[in-house]
């Protein structure tokens, strides 16, 4: 399913593309609070690439899940019958999620802005009469607030990279440096934010996110086009590797099976 | 007083106009034949409180017996929107719904408090964002300790919680294994509770990591084999993810839900 904006004639799709990258930012033994869609894609690609040992975590209670095929939903009798342990809601929330024990947590949204913070919720300017009702928070907002870091991962289109969001569902990087932390949220917030186009990154110093690589293909150009805000860029924009034949084989069989 | 009862006889004894109705089950044993029985006998005004609407309160939204929802996440999982639910809330048909949404720790915090017979509980949701400024049911705290600002998130305690179980012994105790979800919590913070369940057995074979929801917190015990289909109930039946996908296609517009409606639920029984 190329997009519009992936560059033509390349041998990967855009939804491709941004599950290999992705899974190459997980390191096998990490704790990751996956999603349902593409943060599941990611995460077990990286469990049957180069990360056997990570621990899948689902909203649905399970901790530890080892799928081989990928879920269609957050409870597939799959995930509980191949974890390590499956808890209550309340429990995966409070305990493990809110009391601190998550390395990573994967989210995707319809609209980000500069400091990464995230809208799932509605699509216009009158929250009781919105354009187009989103899903809701989900469990984003505690993802967002306690994993030890999160990957945002979402396609780059102008509608979603915006200078200002309808709703706040959850929280990015902070106004300033102490934001998160005087909100009482442990985690660091987004670290690294994956788009069929490239890869951002908050800047060290006033932590505004940052162009730091583009795709195969994709020019600086190319990714401000689809940005609504001043896109800042690195002095240094690396290209990301293609991915392998491997990478694509292994998720294309991960595909096929689900 | 536990009972066992025919299904439509228990919904017609607890369910009743302007209730507030949690059915629950977290992509796991989804209460569908209670939820159609209750569209049925033609409820209406009801306030539906469940953490992922899911197609049921599709269905029941789209077939008018629903004034509000309770949710956290509106959406058909992994496959694309709830369009009966998006239709009630941009358009207004078949008649408008009020919404409070939550995050699925702040709904499932909610029942817990409900469970606990407190009028709150605490937590750290919403703080820096749009949903704790719209919160009805979310309040910032100073920590009486230490200090720090934390969440204080409103009970709910629905009129009735309907759950689906695996069995149920004749004693009215209630087994279930898989994933659990909130079902615990809604039973017992639930003024009446109705669980349909796969069978009704003479003794409850227990297994490692199941809950039994002993009979004191249940009223109505209902045999309805089946009674979660398209969702599952793990070691009887799998989830029908076709029914998931071609629900888009049915529910997309009204004139085909209505065809559904008619066909499937008001006609079927």
């Amino acid at each position: 399913m190329n997009s519009p904006t992936t560059p033509r004639g390349l041998p990967w799709t855009s939804e491709e593309i941004m599950a290999v990258v992705g899974s190459r930012s997980l390191r096998d033994g990490m704790s990751c609070f996956v999603g349902i869609g593409i943060p599941s894609t990611v995460a077990n690609l990286a469990r049957a690439l180069h990360a056997p040992n990570l621990l899948l975590v689902y909203e649905s209670g399970v901790l530890g899940s080892k799928p081989t095929r990928l879920p269609l939903s957050i409870g597939d009798g799959e995930l509980a019958e191949t974890a390590d342990a499956v808890v209550t809601v309340p429990e995966i929330f409070n305990y493990w999620l809110q009391g601190g024990h998550i390395d990573m947590g994967y989210l995707s949204s319809a609209q980000i802005d500069k400091m990464g913070n995230l809208n799932t919720t509605v699509i216009g300017d009158d929250y009781r009469n919105p354009a187009v009702r989103l899903p809701g928070a989900g469990g984003a907002p505690e993802i967002a607030s306690f994993c030890r870091e999160v990957t945002v991962i979402m396609r780059h289109r102008s509608r979603a990279f915006v200078p200002e969001l309808d709703f706040l569902t959850s929280v990015g990087l902070g106004e300033s440096p102490e934001t998160r932390s005087e909100l009482g949220l442990t985690g660091a917030g987004p670290r690294t934010v994956i788009t069929d186009l490239g890869v951002l990154e908050p800047h060290p110093e006033d932590r505004e996110l940052t162009l730091v690589a583009v795709h195969p293909g994709v020019t600086v150009e190319d990714v401000r086009e689809q940005t609504r805000w001043p896109l800042r860029a690195a002095r240094r924009i690396e290209e990301t590797e293609p991915p392998t034949e491997e990478e694509l084989e292994v998720l294309r069989a991960l595909k096929a099976r689900s | 007083m536990v009972e066992h009862f025919e299904l439509s006889q228990a919904v017609s004894k607890y369910v009743q106009d302007g209730n507030t109705v949690a059915l629950e089950g977290f992509t796991h044993l989804i209460p569908f034949a209670a939820g159609h029985e209750i569209i049925r006998q033609g409820r209406r005004d009801l306030t539906l409180v469940r953490m992922t609407p899911d197609l049921i309160y599709d269905q029941m939204i789209g077939a008018g017996c629903v004034r509000k929802l309770l949710f956290s996440w509106g959406g058909n999982p992994g496959v694309g929107s709830l369009w009966r639910f998006r239709d009630a809330v941009e358009n207004g048909w078949p008649a408008p719904l009020e919404i409070e949404e939550h995050s699925h720790a702040g709904l499932a915090n909610r029942y817990a408090a409900g469970a606990s017979g407190m009028p709150f509980t605490v937590t750290k949701s919403y703080l820096g964002t749009t949903l704790g400024e719209i919160a009805e049911h979310a309040a910032f705290l100073d920590c009486p300790f230490t200090g720090q600002k934390v969440t204080a998130i409103a009970a709910v305690n629905p009129d009735v919680g309907i759950v689906h179980a695996q069995r149920a012994d004749r004693a009215g105790n209630v087994h279930i294994w898989g994933i659990s979800g909130v079902l615990k919590e809604v039973v017992l913070a639930s003024r009446r509770s109705i669980v349909t369940v796969e069978e009704v057995v003479d003794e409850l074979d227990r297994r490692p990591g199941d809950i039994v929801i002993p009979a004191m917190a249940v009223d109505a015990i209902c045999e309805a084999p089946g009674g979660a289909h398209p969702s599952y109930v793990q070691d009887y039946y799998e989830r029908d993810n076709a029914f998931y996908r071609k629900w888009l296609e049915i529910s997309k517009e009204r004139d085909s839900f209505m065809e559904w409606l008619t066909e499937s639920v008001l006609e079927a029984r």
